[in-house]
């Protein structure tokens, strides 16, 4: 009996996020997520991955207590989602950087936010940016930075707040090839420092292949998990040998033959 | 040497000198007798400094004029950031400002001096009527347009509604709010004047209308370009407070 408490407790606390049975209609019917159930382990990165209108930024707004459900739940160690909480950062695909604030107010506004004083959020915020490669720019303004530079802001703001997981919405989409590469080798750094849950949006599946521990394939109409994927690469290896790698082209190979039919 | 050339102050005074050129040249033609020269009106003006006559008329002037500038930014402002906020105001605002802005105002003016008489307090309304139309519809249209991912971002962050109002909406609103106010100064110089040569012949308006009547048109010329001058001196004073208070972002260059 008490073998068995222990490993339900066990297997519920190495789950951060669970989505049950969660549907989302806009208003004016557009069905968005169908009786979606997914959950989402500690520690780990899972990449959302599907063609576009599979309702992958909807479930990951829903998790992050932006969009109310139309019916499911939502829960975070546990805990119902109702709205955005300390235990969750969001790093948008657009940036959300405030033009008329510095790097280093942008990356602490989220403490700033919380109410945190400012030497003390300052600090916190220095350490990030040195983190996401950004030291000496914290007296820039966006516009002065390129569009990679830009989301190391974001990310910086979503690591300073200190949540657990980060929800990440196709957070490379808006940046060039070249520097995307560099990012997503950044990120696998990050991911073994943090140690934190992240929810990552693409629609790249070489992108989802290299950087995540599991991949949920989102299938539109009606929207469904249809696979979850373990990429089993050694990530020790070099970014380049990762690239190569056979395991990690033939998951590549296998995402785009079950995605194909759903692009026209 | 290139750099000189497109160099935004060159550019500037380049664009004055065309104007001022073109002006002497049509004074000399002359297009009118009641058109005079650029620099006959100059040398008015000087004369309107020097004797004092111009340092005379501005307080009449400028009294209800800043008064309703400034009554007429906090209750634009206030009103258009509360539409912008609220869709129940907008609806019930709205319509009237529009209808407000696109009305001959002029024509109220007589209705306004039956109603308050021909002192200070016709002259103030006249320059709110004038400015809050436009600092309104402009305020309003600014926070409605706060990018969708900043509020976004401001509610993931846990930031109060009170916060995300005051530390991104207004701020990303701020450079159409400043320009409703810039456009509303210029439509408040318009106003004061009107309300001078409409309502009671005072200040700068007496001076223009008095010039006029007794044929003496450089010093009428001087007394309009002299009121032109403060207004575009006004408007670039709003615009350096913009950068200075809410977008020091602008003051990098681009």
């Amino acid at each position: 009996m008490s073998n068995s408490s222990a490993a339900v407790s066990r297997a519920a606390s190495s789950i951060a996020v669970e989505v049950e049975k969660v549907s989302k209609i806009y208003p004016g019917g557009v069905e968005a997520l169908n009786d979606m159930t997914i959950q989402f382990p500690k520690g780990e990165l899972t990449s959302l991955l599907g063609p576009s209108g599979c309702g992958k930024t909807t479930l990951l707004k829903i998790i992050a207590g932006l969009l109310p459900a139309t019916s499911g739940r939502v829960t975070v160690n546990g805990v119902e989602v109702t709205g955005p909480g300390e235990e969750r950062a969001f790093v948008f695909q657009d940036f959300a950087l405030m033009p008329w604030a510095t790097v280093l107010r942008n990356a602490a506004f989220g403490l700033e936010l919380r109410g945190v004083a400012k030497s003390e959020r300052h600090a916190i915020a220095e350490k990030y940016i040195e983190a996401v490669g950004l030291k000496g720019c914290e007296k820039l303004y966006p516009h002065e930075l390129s569009g990679g530079m830009r989301q190391r802001v974001g990310l910086a703001r979503a690591l300073a707040v200190d949540a657990e997981v980060l929800l990440m919405d196709e957070p490379f989409s808006a940046v060039d090839e070249q520097t995307r590469r560099k990012f997503q080798e950044d990120l696998l750094d990050v991911i073994k420092h943090e140690g934190k849950t992240f929810i990552f949006v693409t629609h790249s599946i070489e992108e989802a292949v290299y950087v995540s521990h599991s991949i949920a394939l989102l299938l539109p109409r009606p929207s469904r998990v249809s696979e979850i994927i373990r990429p089993d690469i050694d990530r020790d290896i070099s970014p380049d040998a990762i690239r190569r790698d056979p395991v990690y082209l033939d998951i590549v190979e296998r995402i785009w033959k079950g995605l194909r039919t759903y692009v026209e | 040497m290139r750099s000189l050339f497109t160099h935004s102050l060159t550019l500037r005074v380049l664009s004055f000198a065309i104007v001022f050129g073109i002006w002497e040249y049509l004074g000399r033609v002359p297009i009118s007798p009641a058109f005079p020269t650029f620099l006959e009106t100059m040398s008015a003006l000087g004369s309107m400094i020097a004797d004092g006559s111009m340092a005379a008329v501005y307080p009449a002037t400028f009294q209800p004029l800043l008064i309703g500038l400034v009554i007429s930014s906090i209750l634009g402002i206030a009103c258009g950031v509360f539409m912008g906020l609220n869709h129940k105001a907008e609806w019930f605002g709205a319509p009237v400002f529009i209808v407000l802005q696109s009305a001959p105002l002029a024509a109220l003016i007589p209705l306004l001096t039956f109603a308050y008489g021909i002192g200070l307090t016709s002259k103030i309304i006249t320059v709110c009527i004038m400015s809050v139309p436009v600092i309104v519809l402009n305020a309003y249209t600014a926070v409605r347009h706060t990018p969708v991912s900043m509020i976004e971002m401001g509610e993931s962050y846990l930031g109060s509604r009170r916060q995300i109002i005051m530390k991104i909406i207004i701020p990303s609103a701020s450079p159409v709010i400043y320009a409703g106010l810039r456009l509303g100064a210029a439509m408040g110089f318009i106003g004061a004047i009107l309300a001078e040569l409409l309502i009671t012949p005072t200040g700068i308006g007496d001076l223009i209308t008095y010039n006029q009547s007794i044929a003496e048109y450089e010093k009428m010329y001087a007394a309009i370009f002299s009121i032109m001058v403060f207004a575009v001196i006004f408007i670039e004073i709003l615009e350096r407070t913009e950068y200075l208070f809410f977008r020091p972002d602008k003051r990098v260059t681009q």
